[in-house]
């Protein structure tokens, strides 16, 4: 895969505490605060902030995460991905997730002053990716 | 002359004092191992944290974000992280005499402080106290950092404090440990330049970056995890010093404690033999008197 016409590029996960995952892939996918991306190798240089949603790698096989937050470092031939969060699918509990969502969901319809909006937001879209990772 | 039976107990006590010295040494250098290897594994990230922030002010040069400009407000908040615990040599103490004896005017400081003896300290000192967050330290948790950062920053915003700093002790090898502090908000506008200017030098590494939104919201979303980082690490560091440190006590007072007893040893030997002698001559002269 080290040829240069490769259509496979480095990809590099890395939380505070580790690193999550290094390995090559054809195509990543995640959501940023600008919308939902794709990259595939020679992609422009670019730094795109994240927001919660599914990680997907494409390589020989699919690997699928939830990523949280952080921020994506993209040059020509390699991705960085700076996470502050990030899980693998074993790594979720479904039922902890439904029940985030459900009271996400109910918090923001109630629409009670005192509420913190954005944050019963984020939790709710964090509960999604979640959800959405171990379809 | 002390006598044999005064020798015999400070030796016993000596020697009990020289174990317990002896097993916290040994599981100080078991933490140590584990905090060295979370702080190496963490490194990356925050090479790559640094590296895109500096891009980040480096492209905005002019940027007018309450992050980078002048403090508001006369009040800093300092983040101190020391340890729960003493028997540290002065682990603890070197990171409060930074704060006490540095250039800091104590009416303007709130601390929040991360250990316990750090935050004792500073109330025997009268500094003002924020909330306590001494648990936060025994286990470091990238998602603790966050929520003490988001704490801050909305402090910030509010005006209510104009600065922020933090103050642990930097973990350079095993036995090289350094206290510092460091300013972590308003960003320095000098370090802003710097990094506009710097562009065509050499050493400089700088992918140029495109930003898919604009480099004021870049910045409005990266400092907050900026500074999150920064606090984790700081936290890591200060926990891979304090078990380095109190390892480093610890061998001495082992140390210590053998050279003691070695002189009790000898002093113990010498004070038996005399009494043995004294009872010697008592018998021969009382044999003597009898005959």
């Amino acid at each position: 895969m080290a040829e240069e016409n490769s259509k496979y590029f480095k990809i590099k996960i890395i939380t505070p505490n580790r690193l999550f995952y290094e390995g090559e892939a054809e195509m990543v996918e995640f959501n940023t605060t600008e919308g939902e991306m794709g990259v595939y190798k020679h992609h422009i240089p670019m730094t795109v902030i994240l927001k919660p949603g599914v990680l997907t790698i494409t390589g020989e096989e699919v690997k699928k995460a939830a990523l949280h937050s952080g921020f994506v470092e993209i040059t020509g031939d390699s991705v960085t991905i700076l996470a502050e969060i990030i899980e693998w699918p074993d790594e979720i509990d479904g039922d902890r997730a439904n029940a985030a969502m459900e009271r996400a969901q109910d918090r923001l319809s109630k629409k009670e002053s005192g509420i913190d909006i954005a944050r019963a937001e984020t939790a709710l879209l964090r509960a999604v990716a979640r959800i959405n990772t171990i379809k | 002359m002390a006598s044999m039976r005064d020798i015999k107990r400070r030796k016993s006590s000596i020697q009990s004092t020289g174990q317990i010295t002896k097993a916290m040494k040994l599981v100080s250098t078991v933490k140590l191992q584990r905090s060295k290897t979370v702080a190496e594994n963490s490194k990356t990230y925050f090479n790559s944290m640094y590296r895109t922030v500096q891009s980040i002010l480096a492209k905005a040069g002019t940027i007018n974000h309450p992050y980078v400009l002048p403090a508001r407000s006369p009040k800093k908040a300092v983040i101190m992280i020391t340890g729960n615990r003493g028997l540290a040599g002065g682990y603890n103490s070197n990171v409060v005499k930074l704060i006490t004896r540095g250039s800091f005017n104590k009416e303007d400081l709130v601390m929040y402080t991360l250990g316990k003896k750090g935050r004792e300290a500073m109330h025997r000192w009268g500094y003002e106290l924020a909330e306590d967050y001494s648990e936060m330290i025994d286990s470091p948790d990238y998602i603790d950092a966050m929520g003490l950062c988001n704490v801050l920053i909305n402090e910030f915003k509010s005006g209510k404090i104009g600065e922020i700093y933090l103050a642990y002790t930097g973990f350079k090898n095993t036995v090289v440990h350094e206290p510092k502090v460091i300013k972590l908000l308003p960003i320095e506008k000098s370090e802003v330049l710097e990094g506009t200017d710097g562009s065509d030098d050499s050493d400089e590494r700088f992918v140029p970056m495109n930003f898919e939104m604009d480099e004021t919201e870049a910045l409005e979303l990266i400092i907050p995890k900026y500074m999150a980082s920064i606090i984790y690490g700081g936290m890591i560091e200060s926990v891979a010093s304090e078990n380095g440190a109190r390892m480093q006590a610890m061998d001495n007072a082992t140390t210590n404690a053998e050279e003691m007893l070695g002189k009790l040893t000898l002093q113990y030997n010498r004070a038996r033999q005399g009494s043995i002698t004294q009872e010697l001559t008592e018998i021969i002269a009382g044999s003597q008197a009898i005959s």
